[in-house]
């Protein structure tokens, strides 16, 4: 009998496998036939309340920002969400005996919340359910969070949960947007969504008087500046493993590269190749290498140095300007780039040598700020194809077949699109609300949410 | 022989007579009365006597010096009033008095007192000059403004117009009286873009914009050692409209002053550390 009770468990926990991997591929093959999931605010005892509007406003803005999954609508919640698996009943088993049913009241149709099945019938329509509450325990914001999967309508709670934690934070709006954070991040990952918690976003910002590197949560919070030049600094971009910035600043009078790690910031000392212009780099995917553009001989080449700048040789031929350089993440074996050869700028693609060369952008328009998806295959980008010269629009393209997408459309000049770690969202520069500032959308073009507010705020690269 | 003798002895006596008995007469027959006090002048000594009292020079300015020289004879007791008192019979005294004065010297002796007087007289100094002296000479600012124009270019080019061939070539002739006329500075010659390619294309083309400029200066003789190419890209645009006018303004280069020392290339230069937190 245990072996058998055993097996069956197994095999529950087979096919739950099998049914996230399911809904993985359903997610990737139609994007708009997203999962639904019920996320009703959660409540907190005692001291904890203090914090849960920010806690639920986190996990709502974290998990429908996701892209993978869709919550349903608030207002069609029954009123009882259970707060443990222990609140949930069993609707009655249906009954075969017509007598029994004359003399008995009829069996209730709903369980006011305390049914699985009263959320994922109608109004709710929901595939899942997350639920859970907050306590203050021993001076530490403890989240109990559950989620259970709808789609089988006779489960108990125990067999349809398929997220059960406890979450850890200090008790305070930082703590509460902690748990909330991590709850998101489990939540989304059941749909194969990457949470973009933890996550930073590097940009550049006059709000002092002077363009500086800024650092920031991927939310917008936590604004903090990481150089004090008073100069112009621009370009920043991160390493791979996220420890290190690299940008371009003005800093020694003609433009040059600086490499800073980031906690603690620290100047790490790139030492420049004589040459009027050294600009635009970025991290090899190990992260031991920057390649830039240098106007050493006649500008611009493409180079590639130690991570100190030792070691520089050149990429790409003296020809035009060629710049904006960037190494296949996941290959690391080709490089896109922006270049003049054949006219206004476009996007090019060539071989770690320098050779094979090959424009990607069709040569309508001007094609900049190439930037991969980690996946290595596609590339967001703007362009000005179908607007006037300097009307930029976020692109995305397939790199090998070069079929492309438009994301923006003329909602003001959008530029310098960089993907989150995860690849499931972009940042980018927009000025559709007066100024520049920094903006983040889904990775198919879905809401824009605005990040920076003060002074003028531009070039985002989100690292990890 | 013997009377002859007498008769000279009685000749004589009678003459010596006459003479004595005229003698008598007179005082008897005038007698004026003798003056009271017969002061004996030749025995009594002399007053004292100023030969010097003179300020000089007779003029100062306030804050300036003069000095005061003196002689006496034939005083005991000397005094410069005011302020220098008791002095001796010669000498000379520094004297810087705020405002005009008479200074009076007084020499007191034996044979009586004398006195002389020295009148120095203190004028206001003229305004002082006014603070910062406007420049004579125009700085390098001034002159670049004035005597140096920009040369612009034509979108997505870094290749001379013939308007900017003109502009540059005036520009030479002025750029070497300038470098001359300030021997230990560069000067920059700043790329600049209009906004619409990509920022970091711009960097680029503001370089070459640069270039073709510090090329053609230097063909027509002006140092090229002391032009230092900077390409400022669309990061510093002087006119912020989204028109053609606007764009045309700022697809330019511009000339400003450098460092007074060439700048090193910038891996030589020695890092200065930024502040952080």
């Amino acid at each position: 009998m245990k072996k058998l009770v055993g097996l069956a468990v197994a095999a529950a926990g087979f096919l739950l496998i099998l049914h996230a991997q399911e809904i993985r591929e359903e997610v990737n093959k139609s994007k708009g036939k997203l999962p639904v999931i019920a996320l009703p605010d959660l409540k907190g005892s005692g001291e904890a309340q203090a914090f849960m509007a920010t806690f639920n406003q986190t996990l709502m803005s974290d998990v429908s920002g996701s892209g993978v999954v869709k919550v349903a609508p608030k207002t069609t919640y029954p009123l009882t969400v259970p707060q443990q698996p222990s609140d949930f009943t069993q609707p009655p088993p249906p009954s075969d005996n017509p007598r029994a049913r004359r003399n008995t009241p009829p069996p209730p149709t709903s369980g006011g919340g305390r049914w699985l099945l009263d959320w994922s019938s109608p109004p709710v329509s929901a595939n899942y359910l997350a639920a859970g509450y907050t306590a203050p325990q021993n001076g530490v914001l403890v989240l109990y969070g559950w989620a259970y999967d709808l789609s089988r309508a006779t489960a108990t709670a125990a067999e349809a949960q398929v997220v059960g934690k406890r979450y850890l934070g200090s008790i305070d709006e930082a703590g509460a947007r902690k748990v909330a954070h991590e709850f998101a991040a489990d939540i989304i990952a059941l749909f194969g969504g990457e949470s973009l918690a933890g996550t930073h976003i590097y940009f550049v910002s006059n709000r002092t008087g002077h363009k500086e590197i800024w650092a920031m949560d991927f939310d917008g919070k936590n604004q903090r500046q990481i150089t004090h030049f008073n100069s112009d600094s621009i370009e920043p971009v991160a390493s791979p493993d996220g420890t290190k910035i690299a940008f371009t600043s003005w800093y020694h009078i003609t433009p040059g590269i600086f490499v800073f790690s980031v906690d603690p910031v620290r100047d790490l000392r790139f030492y420049n190749q004589s040459a009027s212009v050294n600009s635009s780099p970025s991290f090899s995917p190990d992260g031991k290498q920057i390649i830039y553009s240098s106007s050493a001989g006649k500008c611009c080449r493409i180079f590639i140095a130690n991570l100190d700048g030792t070691g520089f040789r050149a990429v790409s031929s003296m020809s035009s300007i060629d710049t904006e350089p960037k190494i296949n993440p996941k290959t690391g074996s080709e490089i896109v780039f922006t270049s003049g050869r054949s006219g206004p700028q476009q996007i090019y693609k060539m071989n770690m040598d320098g050779a094979d060369v090959e424009r990607l952008s069709d040569g309508t328009g001007e094609a900049g700020n190439p930037a991969w998806h980690p996946n290595g295959q596609i590339i967001a980008y703007a362009w000005t194809r179908g607007f006037s010269a300097g009307a930029w629009n976020i692109f995305t393209m397939d790199v090998a077949s070069k079929s492309y997408n438009q994301l923006t459309h003329g909602e003001g000049k959008n530029e310098h699109p960089s993907w989150a770690p995860g690849g499931t969202h972009l940042v980018f520069t927009s000025n559709r609300n007066g100024r520049e500032q920094i903006y983040t959308m889904l990775a198919n073009g879905g809401p824009a949410q605005m990040l920076t507010t003060q002074g003028v705020n531009n070039r985002p690269f989100w690292g990890k | 022989m013997k009377r002859e003798r007498w008769l000279v002895w009685v000749i004589g006596i009678s003459l010596l007579t006459f003479v004595a008995g005229c003698r008598k007469k007179a005082p008897v027959a005038a007698a004026p009365p003798a003056p009271k006090s017969a002061p004996a002048e030749t025995a009594k000594p002399n007053p004292p006597v100023i030969t010097e009292f003179t300020a000089e020079p007779k003029a100062i300015e306030r804050g300036q010096s003069a000095l005061l020289h003196w002689q006496v004879k034939d005083a005991t007791q000397i005094e410069i009033t005011p302020e220098i008192g008791a002095v001796t019979d010669s000498g000379r005294r520094q004297i810087t008095p705020r405002d005009s004065t008479t200074y009076t010297l007084t020499a007191k002796g034996p044979g009586g007192n004398t006195s002389a007087g020295a009148t120095l007289t203190v004028t206001l100094p003229p305004p002082p000059p006014p603070p910062a002296t406007p420049p004579v000479i125009p700085t390098l600012t001034e002159r670049l403004n004035k005597e140096v124009s920009d040369a612009f270019f034509d979108y997505d080019r870094s290749s001379l117009r013939e308007d900017a061939r003109t502009a540059l070539t005036k520009d030479a002739a002025a750029l070497k009286l300038i470098l001359s006329d300030f021997p230990s500075t560069t000067l920059i010659i700043e790329g600049h873009c209009d906004e619409r390619g990509s920022a970091e294309y711009n960097l680029g083309l503001g370089d070459r914009r640069a270039s073709a400029a510090k090329d053609f200066l230097t063909q027509i003789g002006v140092p090229g050692d002391r032009l230092i190419k900077v390409s400022y890209g669309k990061e510093h645009p002087q006119c912020a409209e989204f028109t053609e006018t606007c764009w045309q303004k700022n697809r330019r280069i511009h000339l400003a002053p450098g460092e007074n020392q060439p700048p090193k290339a910038t891996s030589e230069l020695p890092m200065t550390r930024p502040e952080n937190r």
